[in-house]
């Protein structure tokens, strides 16, 4: 049940898409984000989707696992597009009942915000499918370093997205063994209105947090062990070095950006 | 070399006098020794274990590490480079969600440079015999190898001491197996000082030294055969002793001529052996 949710989950192939820099990774995930919000017309979306097409080509990831990553937001996906279709104001009416109506700018407004949050969603998943969460935080961590003077604990932020990966897995499996004790004694997950489901859930989370403190409290011994004292003077074993892919990838990006804003600007 | 002198220690919870855990303990322990520490639950042996590496500090007596008070904070990190610690839960030592970032952790923490990083990972993946493990994610592993990468992420550090506290405790009997050779070869083959803190006495047995500690005081301290010896004593303070031991023990009750100190079961099995004859 709960091995199922695929958070931030990565596939280890060997690709070109995996083997750039997670620092231009993220920067590139970032300018693509900016560039969907760009892209307004249908030429726009139409580049960006090819855009799109070839990234997923070269990671090797496959397209079926990438169109999964968008199942569980299908809900959310289908309700701004209705919520657009209906309530968008416009002087075309094309059809009418009572304070619904559906205007031309409607459905583009719909086919609009359907398409970025499809291209947003892929965009993401693509950086953290071909991205080891650990190149993923120590990218993070490089990328923040230069705001540090200015108080940001970039170093501090990445060691507790390192603590949370490696914890996500070991707490879903206590979780699980919790539940089934429960289970073993009679508690009721199962039937019952959602607040009734909602309180069955109290036994658990419980128990769950007050061994996720203890957990807590051990890993911090065990680390202060091994000598940490913060991000000061750490050097890694992982040293991230820009290579000629690298530039050539960012080569590639800055010809995409320059095609959406032409588009965008119309020509 | 650690040198214990006179330590004493009382947890003092709120609202009430303070407990003393810890009454007077002198110990030294030489380089190269395998020490196993004894002791029933709430004897003292875990809070006595983290003083050797200043995670507690000594209320009254002093705690040496090669001569480095450990009481002394400008000297802590090098007091805890030198004394590696195992715990435990395997699950809870472990901070990377890939096994050689965790090796690595100590030694980026002591700011080694990368090359002398990859270095020791490689070396203490291979002491511990999980070399082809390196790329797993820690929670695919079974316990034993996971305690085998917590031993690994201390190697990493290069520590003269290392520090077991009841390391074999959450492992089934495969998982043990394994830990134990670990330790074993790390104590014979690269000369690391162990101070193995337990309550299995079989483990206790594979020690060169064997310290019993009841309610914070040193009671015996002798190697395992003279330890073990002493049957009555270890099951007043709640302890058992070796299966063969306490074999030969009832057997002598009964009026067999046996030897006192049979700790293994070949040994036992000898013994009797020579008695059927």
């Amino acid at each position: 049940m709960l091995k199922d949710i695929t958070l931030g989950q990565y596939f280890p192939l060997d690709s070109v898409i995996h083997k750039i820099d997670p620092r231009f990774k993220i920067m590139f995930t970032l300018c693509y984000i900016v560039l969907i919000f760009f892209a307004s017309s249908p030429a726009g979306y139409l580049a960006v989707g090819i855009f799109s097409f070839l990234v997923i080509k070269l990671s090797k990831v496959g397209f079926k696992v990438v169109l999964k990553s968008l199942k569980p937001l299908l809900f959310i996906l289908c309700f701004t597009a209705v919520i657009n279709l209906f309530f968008t104001g416009g002087d075309t009416i094309l059809w009418q009942w009572k304070f619904l109506k559906i205007t031309t700018d409607g459905i583009i407004n719909a086919a609009n915000m359907a398409l970025r949050l499809v291209f947003l969603v892929v965009g993401s998943s693509i950086l953290t499918y071909t991205t080891s969460p650990i190149l993923l935080t120590d990218g993070i961590e490089r990328l923040l370093s230069p705001f540090a003077k200015l108080g940001l604990p970039s170093h501090e932020l990445a060691m507790m997205m390192t603590i949370a990966l490696r914890f996500i897995p070991t707490l879903l499996e206590e979780t699980e063994k919790i539940i089934m004790a429960q289970k073993a004694r009679g508690a009721d997950f199962e039937s019952g209105n959602l607040i009734r489901r909602a309180k069955a859930l109290i036994p658990v989370l419980v128990p769950l947090f007050i061994s996720s403190f203890r957990r807590a409290d051990e890993l911090a011994t065990a680390m202060e062990c091994r000598c940490y004292r913060g991000g000061k003077g750490r050097t890694s074993l992982r040293q991230l070095r820009v290579t000629s892919l690298d530039w050539i990838a960012l080569g590639v990006m800055l010809i995409f950006a320059l095609v959406i804003i032409f588009i965008n600007l119309g020509f | 070399m650690i040198e214990v002198k006179d330590l004493v220690y009382s947890y003092i919870a709120e609202n009430s006098k303070p407990e003393e855990i810890l009454k007077n303990i002198n110990i030294s322990i030489q380089k190269g020794e395998f020490v196993a520490v004894l002791g029933h639950n709430g004897s003292g042996k875990s809070t006595f274990a983290k003083h050797l590496n200043a995670i507690l500090l000594p209320m009254g007596g002093k705690v040496y590490i090669d001569g480095i008070d450990t009481s002394r904070q400008e000297h802590l990190w090098d007091v805890r480079s030198r004394v590696g610690m195992v715990f435990q839960n395997p699950d809870n030592q472990i901070v990377a969600s890939i096994v050689e970032e965790d090796v690595a952790f100590a030694p980026e923490n002591l700011s080694v440079p990368p090359e002398e990083i990859r270095r020791r990972v490689d070396d203490a993946l291979e002491t511990v015999g999980m070399s082809e493990y390196k790329n797993h994610s820690p929670h695919m592993l079974s316990g034993g190898q996971k305690q085998r990468v917590a031993i690994a992420g201390i190697i990493a550090m290069k520590p003269d001491i290392i520090v077991m506290d009841e390391p074999t405790a959450m492992l089934d009997p495969i998982g043990r197996r394994e830990v134990m050779k670990t330790i074993e070869d790390l104590n014979s083959i690269y000369g690391i000082t162990i101070v193995l803190i337990t309550h299995n006495m079989d483990e206790a047995v594979k020690a060169k030294r064997v310290v019993v500690i009841d309610s914070g005081k040193v009671i015996i301290d002798d190697t395992p055969r003279n330890v073990f010896k002493n049957v009555e004593l270890l099951r007043q303070i709640g302890l058992d002793v070796p299966q063969a031991t306490l074999l030969a023990y009832e057997l002598r009750q009964k009026g067999f001529n046996i030897r006192d100190d049979v700790l293994t079961v070949d040994e036992c099995t000898e013994e009797i052996y020579k008695l059927c004859r």
